[in-house]
């Protein structure tokens, strides 16, 4: 095991049970999970990362927050190869001697679990290190109730929720029935399922600023379907996608509540939404009767 | 001769479509329809997946056997009485055509739905040499009415609508009633039909493309719903089969293998209306059939792509499910990809076939969202293949040098975290500054792409890492 000077450590001196990601049967006991914040929630929305932290612990990991910066997947899909190698390298070298790595991001966790292996595969000194790595990580969501079977959150919420499933998480991670399985578990919040949840939101990285018209026109379609629904909440498992919408709905004068879907499944949602302020934020909650 | 291209010019061919009020009504249309029967079809049919397996591995083997298939193939050809001839590019295609519609004499050749015949600028051609090329396909007839290319690789005229179609009949078939009833689809396509008939019995040539090309037979096979390629075919004294090198196929089992998840991606039907063979000229008992039978295998710039990261693109068998399932396609539709192959599939080829400097923007132009890769019938890893064609105009320098500015900066923090966290930590905390009052930014400097159509979610302030950092040093201290 590789020392890791740059962990926060927990500090409670629990050890690890090291178990084995694939075996079937109960959850491991307490394993040393180390959080991949994702650059946009650490720069943007940190709250999104507490309630991440706080789903961990509940579901009984011990949560360790190794130094980083970004996956590198915008120098990835860049066609910046060489970037997107020496920032997976950081990652892999920060995030050793971890049982997991979980991200609040279906995309991040995506291009660790799928693409790293892809960077280092001609690489014979990485590639199987690039693999383990790809195995051991997950995204938080479908790490609480895949990895670590958690069936149900202990929080109330009064509202009527949408969810937009994100592109990478959807199709790269399988993540489609992990968060409405444990969305339906919370008391007094009502899923309502918008028009093509499954498509894309047109964020894509850079592409919304690279080519922002066409960008736009794909988030209009989708705030188009949000605002039909019904629903007075927006959820999902990736900043990116939601700082899309949030902007977009905002942009339209929509009163419409955007949230990573960790704050609610943490109840965690006492700070402003996304692209909100603290005053909205207040009438809101009035009218819901929190 | 290559058919022209404005792929160069794809963010103004974008904003016209954005802007084109007509265009953006008919796209809506087809948003959902295609998409919905697909779904169907594929869930009607229990082994559907393991179908587009075999039909991936089928396309495989042929690709790493190309040459021995297509040498097999025109062997067959050959002994059924047919002539086939290679041509390594657009030109020596057109060539090769226009030299035997000279040779016979020909005034008129009626065409069937082919893209490759696009690809080649095969009517411009035909026009030049003074031969009248008539597209036989409503929807090909449609547009070559309106001096249109297709905008979507089976359904050319999808980026019409009805009333489209009628003002254009109207203003074409002058000879015609202009009182006439032309209100409803059926009216339209009889209308069409009664034109068409007369130009396939007077056609000196007929022109197919081909859905496969069986080297077990020398057979092509076509694919269609309107069986205007049977008469395109039968008809005329000649057949000119004009096909692209990689349409080859093993035998009709395997055919039949990739014809099952075809018209099942594509249009959502089991099979299309007509699965029409062609085998040679017509034999001495045959009813009908051509006297003269030719194949044209066009290159055009294929063969470089064999033993690239790009070889998977020739495993594509043009359903069209990609641009049918793409948000950029229904963004912005089939002409702003500014070249024959528009959606998922053409942003691979398009940079293959004419050159990522003049087709870069294509593979630039997608989200990655991966449902293009989800529908395709043999598993093309399209986005994987975009990213290739990124990380070649990476290294050529190609992206404006802004954007490369941009990204080595990010760069240059990102792999120095210290450094980074300083520098974003005082960035998050002045946007948050910014944002505080509406929880959102309005403008930003160098991200207008981002702020003219939405706001910018303010930073909520201090960072992640920062507030982690300060909680765990506190908890460490109540403990000691």
């Amino acid at each position: 095991m590789k020392p890791h000077s740059d962990l926060f450590e927990t500090g409670n001196g629990v050890t690890s049970s090291a178990p084995d990601p694939q075996a079937g049967g109960s959850p491991p006991v307490r394993p040393r999970v180390a959080l991949m914040v994702t650059c946009l929630v650490d720069l943007i929305r940190p709250s999104a990362g507490f309630a991440a932290v706080k789903l961990l612990e509940d579901a009984g990991c011990e949560v360790v927050v190794p130094s980083q910066t970004c996956c590198g997947q915008p120098a990835y899909n860049s066609g910046d190869k060489q970037t997107a190698r020496s920032l997976a390298l950081q990652i892999m070298d920060g995030f050793a001697g971890c049982d997991f790595i979980v991200a609040p991001s279906g995309s991040c966790a995506g291009m660790a679990a799928k693409h790293f292996p892809d960077l280092f595969a001609d690489d014979p000194n990485l590639s199987g290190r690039a693999r383990a790595f790809a195995a051991k990580t997950h995204e938080l969501v479908s790490f609480l109730t895949d990895v670590m079977d958690v069936e149900s959150v202990d929080v109330r919420f009064k509202g009527k929720v949408t969810y937009h499933d994100s592109c990478a998480g959807l199709r790269e991670m399988g993540i489609k029935s992990q968060p409405r399985k444990l969305l339906a578990s919370i008391d007094g919040l009502e899923l309502v399922e918008m028009k093509d949840a499954e498509v894309c939101c047109g964020f894509g990285g850079t592409f919304a600023t690279k080519y922002g018209d066409i960008s736009n026109a794909i988030v209009t379609e989708k705030t188009g379907n949000i605002t039909e629904s019904g629903a007075d909440m927006l959820l999902a498992g990736d900043l990116g996608c939601l700082m899309n919408m949030a902007g977009k709905l905002s942009r339209e004068g929509k009163k419409i509540e955007v949230r990573h879907v960790a704050e609610v499944l943490a109840g965690m949602t006492d700070t402003p939404p996304i692209g909100g302020s603290e005053d909205e934020h207040v009438s809101a909650d009035k009218e819901q009767g929190r | 001769m290559t058919s022209v291209s404005t792929s160069p010019q794809f963010k103004s061919n974008v904003q016209q479509a954005l802007h084109d009020t007509q265009l953006q009504k008919a796209l809506a249309n087809v948003r959902h329809t295609v998409i919905d029967r697909r779904a169907v079809a594929a869930a009607a049919l229990p082994e559907f997946e393991e179908l587009r397996d075999q039909a991936r591995d089928i396309r495989n083997h042929v690709l790493e056997h190309l040459d021995l298939y297509l040498a097999r193939y025109e062997q067959k050809v050959v002994e059924c009485g047919g002539h086939v001839h290679f041509a390594r590019d657009s030109r020596e295609a057109c060539n090769i055509i226009t030299g035997i519609a000279k040779a016979r004499g020909a005034k008129t050749v009626t065409k069937g739905k082919s893209m490759v015949s696009e690809e080649i600028g095969l009517n411009e051609a035909l026009e030049r040499a003074g031969i009248e090329a008539i597209e036989t396909d409503l929807g090909e007839y449609i547009i070559q009415l309106r001096g249109e290319t297709p905008s979507h690789i089976i359904m050319p005229a999808v980026h019409l609508n009805q009333e489209d179609v009628e003002q254009e009949f109207r203003r074409q078939h002058r000879h015609l009633d202009s009182a006439r009833n032309l209100d409803d689809a059926e009216t339209l396509l009889a209308e069409a039909r009664g034109i068409l008939r007369d130009k396939f019995i007077a056609a000196d040539i007929g022109v197919t493309g081909a859905n496969f090309l069986v080297a077990e037979t020398g057979s092509s096979i076509i694919v269609t719903n309107e069986g205007n390629g049977d008469l395109t075919q039968t008809l005329p004294k000649v057949h000119i089969v004009v096909a692209s090198i990689e349409k080859v196929t093993p035998n009709l089992e395997d055919a039949a293998a990739i014809i099952r998840v075809l018209a099942r991606s594509a249009t959502g039907q089991d099979m299309s209306v007509y699965t029409t063979f062609s085998t040679g000229p017509r034999r001495t008992d045959d009813v009908d059939g051509p006297e003269e039978y030719h194949v044209v295998l066009v290159d055009n710039g294929r063969s470089a792509m064999i033993g690239t990261e790009f070889q998977d693109m020739l495993r594509c068998i043009r359903c069209g499910a990609c641009m049918n399932h793409c948000p950029v396609y229904h963004a912005v539709g089939g002409h702003a990809y500014g070249w024959v192959y528009p959606g998922p599939m053409g942003a691979v080829l398009t940079p293959s076939l004419i050159g990522v400097d003049k087709g870069g923007h294509l593979p630039n132009a997608s989200t990655f969202c991966g449902r293009c890769e989800d529908a395709c019938p043999v598993r093309i890893p399209l986005p994987k293949l975009m990213r290739h064609w990124r990380e070649r105009e990476f290294e050529r320098h190609l992206p404006p040098l802004r954007f490369r500015t941009g990204l080595a900066i990010w760069g240059y923090f990102a792999r120095r975290p210290r450094l980074y966290r300083a520098a974003t930590s005082m960035t998050m905390r002045a946007l948050s500054w910014l944002g505080r009052k509406r929880g959102h930014l309005t403008k930003l400097p160098l991200a207008a792409g981002w702020t003219d159509h939405r706001d910018f979610a303010a930073p909520q302030g201090k960072t992640f890492q920062a507030q982690w950092k300060k909680q765990r040093r506190n908890q460490g201290r109540k403990r000691s």
